[in-house]
């Protein structure tokens, strides 16, 4: 099967790769790139664990085909942090202890950025309907929404600080 | 050592320190199961049967094995012939013929999704596509998917002979069942005769996936000098490799389990689906294999826990204390044995003093996957039974839900269902504090209503093995042979840091491989915090033990002299003090490395119990039920890291919530599974629930250094009656089928229930 070639732009870096028409962002992300933390718990849209954002929207990279990546741009967990500088929503997961396992954390904390980088100050409802296509089955869900809940108001305190 | 009656004096232990391994995780950095690669690596697919139960007449691989890049197919036929043993694993046990044909077909499929061959290639697509190519011929054979069907004495026969444990003399049961359990005391003809009140009620329940994110991986390398090394996620890398040792027919030290980083089990990762045959394409392709499930896989071929068919009779005098309480049960296994039933038998009323008893529990195998444990298994589904019938009898009597449970709440010293006295149990603490909750008095509103359940778990202890090491500038190491489900990486820490009276930070623990440490059994049953804790805490003192030794050496004074205080050496004669760096960087002089591997067994675990009250609001126009308002409280003895033992209440809950309203499995008259995905098989969300209030009740197990009893499985249990009874206060009927869909609650509210 004659493969494609794509050019894309993940967490900033250029990036190259050939896959095969069938093959999905998160194959890719997680084979050719050896990116493994979009997860994939189901491979059919329903779970979240692979969220990444892809051109400013978010997205299933199990539901986004390699080939769909060409000349866009894909942010995926691991640009979330910036060096060893993690991100205030995974300091607020880790002081809340919103994971247990922690495969779904990745996903989760994608998830939660894009929804704070558009709405710097949800309601618990906004944030849990937000959150609504992303599975966890070991917390409960509860302190994974005190601590997007927390991580926003710290992020818009850091804004009127700034 | 520091192990103070106290709490107010730990300095540690109560706190909520960052997890040692939370950086990675919320990173995307830790190698979970599915994450795992190794360098030459093939890709493996299986091949699962399409039909409920048909015998495999033959299997052609001649197409698969002609894709280019395949390098190896196995089939049933590659798999020793076992002599039959019984493997006990803690909460369940099996046998190995059973659990190795389960692995892979062996002349018969079972269920729909069950292995028949696998093949293995350079890439996943050339894998797939050879899998699709296997052939397998197959003689359809009549199946039975529902338990009444199958406990019938004229069901399809699942299983030629299937072994029956527990039938009476000349008993004779249906060709399916498997167990039947027996448990009784007292005269319950004449105590239920004597009875003020009584409720009398048949309950049903379907099976339910664990639903762990994570789906079954791992890689297997079968090298030259014949020893296996395998990378897996797990609840129990021992587990792996004991299994998979058995059913190669291979001694345990040739093989190498590595534990990975693990996205959820809750009893569903202690069985072996696919490290055996990883490692046999592996031995045939001389490469190592990396085999993964899909999630139409995990729910066709992995977990369920058992559906079930519940009659309860429960008598009580005119005050409400029970008199007597009969119970039956038939409890679904899947295509092979388990031991849910006798779980099952075993938390049926024992949260209760009951003078005359009767629970029996039968288990039925039928055509779906082998039943797997899930969080406290075996006892939500007879608990619902039961918790629904004491609500409905509070009801008859007219008396509080809590109050007529705090009349038969079993307390310490009184006799358990074995007749034993308990132990330092905490139900009646936990009952008085969801009485005085805000939550019990919180005024409701329209279509909301109120419900309240209370349930148990055994917990375990078990053995465990944990080494505590201090490096040469005084670092200390701890090794633990638990998988890290929840935190309890952190919880190791914080008691090994309480121990040594050092900080937290300092301690560094790693979950090691099984030829690294001593055996430790899996993590489930409540038991690692408890048993693993406990080999950390001894660990840690007979290395205290060797550190006082060198530091009177380096002292030159008696060792009797030499105290540990606060991570310190104290010699109070030569009024010196040592701290721990300042011995290990001396060690060399003073006898060499400074180490200790503790085994423990401890089999004083004491049982948990949970309180729930829950809120919802019914939708008249469509049956819809929302959760508005949850509270959990728990008798946790001692909560070493209290946010993540809020975490397992919380978890716990809204698994049983989702038990109760949404999940089921659902089959279709051809005996396949019709929602085999996450779209169809409807677990919770973040918006169907509120926020889950905990309140932990801290009754100390004596026998444990710190107070632990073990958290993480009793939170499962009371949910399924507590909503059960909060629909059916609002709709005024009483619910007693699981799960209570929106259609059910329809029908019910229009009369057609
Ligand atoms: S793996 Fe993409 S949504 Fe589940
Ligand atoms: S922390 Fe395990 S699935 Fe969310």
């Amino acid at each position: 099967m004659s493969k494609i070639h794509v050019t894309t732009t993940v967490n900033g870096d250029e990036r190259e790769f050939l896959c095969t028409p069938g093959q999905t962002l998160l194959d890719v992300l997680r084979g050719e790139l050896g990116m493994t933390g979009s997860k994939e718990g189901c491979g059919s849209g329903d779970c979240g664990a692979c969220t990444v954002v892809l051109d400013g929207e978010m997205v299933c990279s199990c539901l986004v085909l390699a080939g769909e990546a060409q000349g866009r741009s894909v942010s995926t967990i691991e640009g979330v942090a910036e060096g060893s500088q993690l991100h205030p929503i995974q300091q607020k997961f880790l002081e809340h202890a919103a994971l247990q396992c922690g495969f779904c954390t990745p996903g989760f904390i994608v998830a939660a950025k894009s929804l704070l980088d558009r709405n710097p100050d949800p309601t618990e409802t906004e944030v849990r309907y937000w959150l609504a296509g992303n599975l966890c089955r070991c917390t409960g869900y509860d302190k994974i929404i005190k601590a997007v809940m927390d991580a926003a108001a710290e992020l818009r305190q850091e804004r009127t600080a700034a | 050592m520091n192990a103070p009656e106290s709490k107010d004096t730990f300095k540690v232990v109560g706190t909520r320190p960052i997890r040692p391994d939370g950086v990675e995780k919320v990173t995307g950095k830790a190698i979970f199961g599915p994450d795992y690669k190794a360098s030459n690596m093939l890709f493996g697919a299986i091949v699962r049967s399409p039909h409920p139960h048909a015998r495999v007449r033959g299997i052609d691989t001649k197409k698969a094995e002609a894709v280019a890049g395949v390098h190896a197919c196995v089939t049933g036929a590659d798999f020793p012939t076992l002599e039959d043993t019984i493997i006990r694993m803690g909460e369940s046990a099996g046998s190995t013929t059973d659990m190795s044909q389960n692995v892979m077909a062996q002349g018969t499929v079972f269920y729909d999704g069950h292995a028949v061959a696998a093949v293995a290639a350079t890439s996943q697509e050339a894998a797939d596509e050879a899998a699709a190519l296997i052939e397998v011929d197959y003689e359809v054979l009549p199946h039975v998917i529902d338990i009444n069907d199958a406990f019938k004495q004229d069901a399809p026969v699942i299983h030629k002979d299937q072994r029956q444990t527990g039938l009476g003399e000349g008993e004779k049961a249906g060709p399916n069942v498997s167990t039947k359990f027996v448990m009784a005391n007292g005269e319950m003809a004449k105590a239920l005769e004597g009875a003020a009140a009584t409720v009398s009620e048949h309950y049903s329940l379907l099976p339910v996936h664990q639903g762990y994110i994570e789906p079954h991986a791992c890689v297997a390398t079968w090298k030259a000098d014949g020893k296996i090394d395998i990378w897996c996620s797990s609840q129990g890398a021992f587990n792996i490799r004991m299994l998979t040792a058995s059913f190669l027919h291979l001694e345990i030290g040739r093989i190498r389990v590595m534990p990975l980083e693990i996205g959820g089990g809750f009893g569903g990762k202690n069985s072996v689906y696919i490290e055996p045959v990883a490692a046999l394409l592996s031995k045939k392709s001389g490469r190592p294999v990396r085999l993964a499930m899909s999630r139409s896989d995990v729910f066709r071929a992995t977990g369920p826990a058992p559906g079930a068919e519940i009659d309860v009779t429960l008598g009580a005098d005119a005050d409400g204390k029970l008199v007597a309480a009969d119970v039956t049960f038939k409890y679904s296994a899947g295509a092979f044995r388990g031991t849910d039933a006798m779980t099952g038998v075993m938390h049926a009323i024992s949260q209760y003093l009951v003078p005359a008893f009767s629970v029996t529990g039968w288990e039925v195998i039928c055509n779906m996957p082998k039943h797997a444990a899930y969080r406290a298994p075996g006892a939500p589904q007879v608990n619902f039974a039961v918790e629904s019938a004491m609500n409905e009898l509070a009801d008859e009597l007219g008396l509080d839900p809590l109050d007529i449970r705090i009349k038969n709440a079993v307390a310490p010293g009184m006799p358990s269902m074995m007749g034993t006295p308990f132990g330092e149990i905490g139900l009646v603490e936990c009952l008085e504090a969801a009485k005085v909750h805000p939550h019990y008095s919180a005024p409701l509103g329209p279509n909301q209503a109120r419900g309240v359940a209370c349930g148990t778990w055994m917990n375990f202890g078990g053995p465990s093995t944990a080494s505590v090491s201090i490096a040469e500038d005084g670092s200390v190491l701890v090794a633990e042979g638990n998988p890290d489900i929840g935190g309890s990486r952190a919880s190791m820490a914080m008691m090994a840091a309480e121990t040594f009276g050092i900080s937290y930070d300092e301690i560094n623990v790693t979950i090691a491989d099984t030829s690294s440490i001593g055996f430790s059994m899996m993590t489930g049953g409540s038991r690692t915090t408890f048993a693993t804790g406990k080999a950390v805490v001894e660990a840690a003192q007979a290395v205290i033990e060797i550190l006082c030794e060198r530091a009177a050496k380096m002292l030159e004074v008696d060792v009797g002299d030499v105290e540990w205080m606060d991570g310190e050496a104290v010699s109070k004669s030569a009024g010196k003090r040592l701290t721990l760096k300042e011995i290990a960087v001396k060690s060399g002089a003073t006898g060499g490395p400074i180490s200790f591997e503790k085994g423990v067994n401890p089999l004083d675990h004491l049982p948990g119990y949970g309180v729930h009250i829950c809120d919802t609001e019914v939708d008249p126009e469509t049956g819809h039920v929302t959760v508005t308002r949850y509270t959990a409280v728990q008798d946790v003895g001692r909560a070493i890291h209290p946010a993540y033992v809020e975490g397992q209440l919380q978890g716990g809950a809204v698994q049983g919530i989702g038990w109760a309203l949404n999940e089921a499995y659902i089959y279709n008259k051809d005996g396949t599974l019709d929602n085999a995905g996450f779209l169809d098989y409807r677990m919770p969300v973040a918006s169907d629930m509120p926020m889950i209030d905990t309140v932990m009740i801290e009754k100390p197990n004596p026998a444990h250094p710190y107070g632990v009893k073990g958290v993480g499985e009793v939170s499962i249990v009371p949910p399924l009656a507590a909503v059960g009874a909060a629909v059916g206060n609002a709709i005024g009927k009483p619910m007693r089928d699981l799960p209570i869909s929106p259609d059910r609650v329809y029908s019910a509210m229009n009369g057609k229930g």
